[in-house]
């Protein structure tokens, strides 16, 4: 049976690795089952915030007798990880944590995340197993521009693809010009970076006239942030690349919860490690396959620190069918936005994704932006901010204040409201580990 | 006859023109002529330099957006009416100025207008037949 399911796929999905993917229905909820009760159990063992909310519910892991019981336990948040800062969840004793991971907190203490030797393996084996998903094998030459340090997507993408028998060239983040140099020099074939640097590097190397789609990168694995199919259908125009969403966030255990297959039809879960639920993040009731809701994720297989039903923030859906992939793991949808990300001005939803498509649809590039909320007399007031690029630049004002109108229309058009836009200089803007810093809320509630 | 001008994007800001005027002079660049032209809340730098090449690859690698334009510069006589006779020389030809600045030639009696033209060989062609004298980059630059 499983012999049939990877007949289905493509020689260069067939990473020993992969025969994961195809496990039969019947045996991946058996050893969900086994894995939530084991994790569930150990949080309960060592983890007392996690103990103290399953007393308040009368809980006892032994209350966990099938895969539906996972929607009676206590829901972990962000917050969470900050209040018990530095390693207040952590189930493994220091011993035993052979790597820990800060990941970049935008208020306040950052949070921590900790990896067991088992855990490090895990890991691996999920991002050897989204790149083999991604027709990556031995023989490629992955120029990895994830930032390599506290940060999860540099030493994660690393160790995955050296596994998968890749050639690893750790560029980590930055630097634009070498990455272009050695993208051409070493006949890199993949690249793993945020998608919003790829951007980048697509109009660098237009700057320096280096044409990307001459080279033999024929694959782009993207994530660490939301990205849309607009980005997507501009990355492949420029470039030659087959470009991959790639899912994962620190507190689970970095990139590698769940990635496009070539089928590209939304992104398979890891099912075997990762447990995923729709809730609607405002009751916290589980929703239905199809239905689109905040993505909770219980970790099956971690040691160091388990995360029971973490709120990722993120929204999607599970879809409801089986990839004609043949894999048996389930699909989330792309994230377009995150349940947080969503802003609302003069009683207006407006998603930073909006801003994003309607500025690609002027300028054809993706240039940075950045949105400023304030409050003005009680008013809400947007001002998006727009790095000029060598593109977009004229020396004429009245070419840029045409720019400008066109942009604000726009803006006003897809958002609904009235928003300022404002031109300013290249690499003016913040930005966090290559991920662009989309908004500032300076309103005071 | 055309002349290669500098132009660069700056927020209307304090300070903002003070960092690209300091990389000039680190590196040895000498400033002939500036323009800044603003709007509301960003202007661009236009400036003739003493080596353009230099200046741009300077400025880029400093993450400043950069446009290199053709501009042309005219010589006249420092004196009333020596603008209105260019400008005549352009009427009814249809030759449109997109923008245009003046500064006084440092050496003798003559001023320098630096003109942007939409079509700078047709503005050439007709500036010579008038017989007014467009300045070299050499020149310029001497």
């Amino acid at each position: 049976m499983k012999m049939n399911a990877i007949l289905e796929t493509s020689a260069a999905d067939c990473h020993p690795a992969s025969v994961r993917d195809y496990t039969p229905l019947p045996e991946l909820r058996a050893l969900q089952l086994q894995r939530v009760q084991a994790v569930v159990a150990r949080a309960w063992d060592h983890v007392e915030l996690f103990r103290s909310r399953m007393d308040e519910r009368g809980l006892v892991p032994e209350d966990i007798h099938s895969l539906d019981d996972i929607a009676k336990l206590p829901f972990t948040v962000k917050s969470d990880l900050r209040d018990t800062y530095p390693f207040g969840l952590f189930a493994s004793p220091m011993k035993d944590v052979v790597r820990l991971h800060v990941s970049s907190g935008t208020t306040g203490k950052p949070i921590v995340v900790a990896y067991t030797s088992d855990d490090v393996s895990v890991w691996t084996s999920v991002i050897v197993r989204c790149l083999a998903g991604c027709g990556l094998h031995r023989g490629d030459i992955l120029q990895n521009a994830y930032g390599y340090g506290l940060f999860t997507g540099g030493l994660g993408a690393h160790y995955g693809a050296e596994a998968l028998g890749a050639t690893v060239v750790p560029t980590s983040g930055g630097n634009a010009d070498r990455q272009i140099m050695l993208l051409k020099d070493f006949g890199v074939t993949a690249i793993c970076c945020t998608p919003t640097y790829f951007l980048h590097l697509i109009d660098r190397a237009a700057e320096l006239g280096v044409d990307l789609k001459q080279l033999p990168l024929r694959a782009g694995v993207f994530g660490a942030e939301p990205w849309t199919e607009s980005m997507r259908r501009h990355i492949e125009n420029k470039s030659s690349i087959e470009a991959f969403d790639i899912y994962g966030l620190s507190e689970i255990i970095g990139p590698g919860v769940a990635c496009e297959c070539r089928r590209h039809q939304g992104l398979h879960i890891f099912e075997d490690h990762f447990y995923p639920e729709i809730i609607d993040p405002d009751t916290g009731e589980a929703l239905p396959e199809g239905t689109e809701g905040e993505l909770v994720l219980t970790t099956l297989s971690k040691h160091a620190m388990p995360m029971i039903r973490y709120r990722t923030r993120d929204i999607t859906m599970l879809l409801p069918d089986r990839c004609q992939c043949g894999r048996t793991l389930r699909r989330m949808g792309r994230i377009g936005r995150r349940s947080d990300d969503m802003l609302i001005i003069r009683g207006v939803n407006v998603f930073p994704s909006q801003v994003e498509s309607a500025l690609l649809q002027i300028e054809g590039t993706l240039p940075n932006y950045q949105i400023v909320l304030t409050r003005e007399q009680g008013l809400d007031q947007m001002e998006v901010r727009v790095e000029v690029t060598p593109h977009m630049f004229n020396d004429q004002i009245g070419a840029l204040q045409g720019l400008q109108a066109r942009i604000q229309s726009a803006l006003d058009h897809v958002l609904g409201i009235r928003v300022q836009v404002a031109l300013v200089e290249a690499y003016s803007l913040e930005r966090s580990q290559g991920k662009a810093k989309r908004v500032i809320d300076r309103r005071t509630s | 006859m055309k002349i290669n001008q500098i132009s660069l994007f700056a927020e209307n800001k304090p300070g903002h023109i003070s960092a690209p005027a300091r990389l000039l002079a680190q590196e040895g660049i000498d400033i002939r002529a500036l323009f800044l032209a603003d709007s509301q809340h960003f202007g661009i730098v236009r400036m003739i330099v003493s080596d353009w090449q230099k200046a741009a690859a300077v400025f880029e690698a400093h993450g400043f957006v950069v446009k290199v334009t053709e501009v042309l510069a005219v010589e006249v006589p420092d004196h009333p009416g020596g603008l209105a006779d260019v400008l005549g020389a352009l009427d009814g030809s249809g030759i449109n100025i997109e923008y245009m600045y003046a500064f006084p030639y440092p050496r003798g009696d003559q001023a320098i207008l630096i003109f942007r033209f939409a079509d700078p060989d047709a503005a050439i062609a007709q500036l010579q037949t008038a017989g007014i004298n467009l300045l070299a980059s050499d020149e310029l630059l001497k």
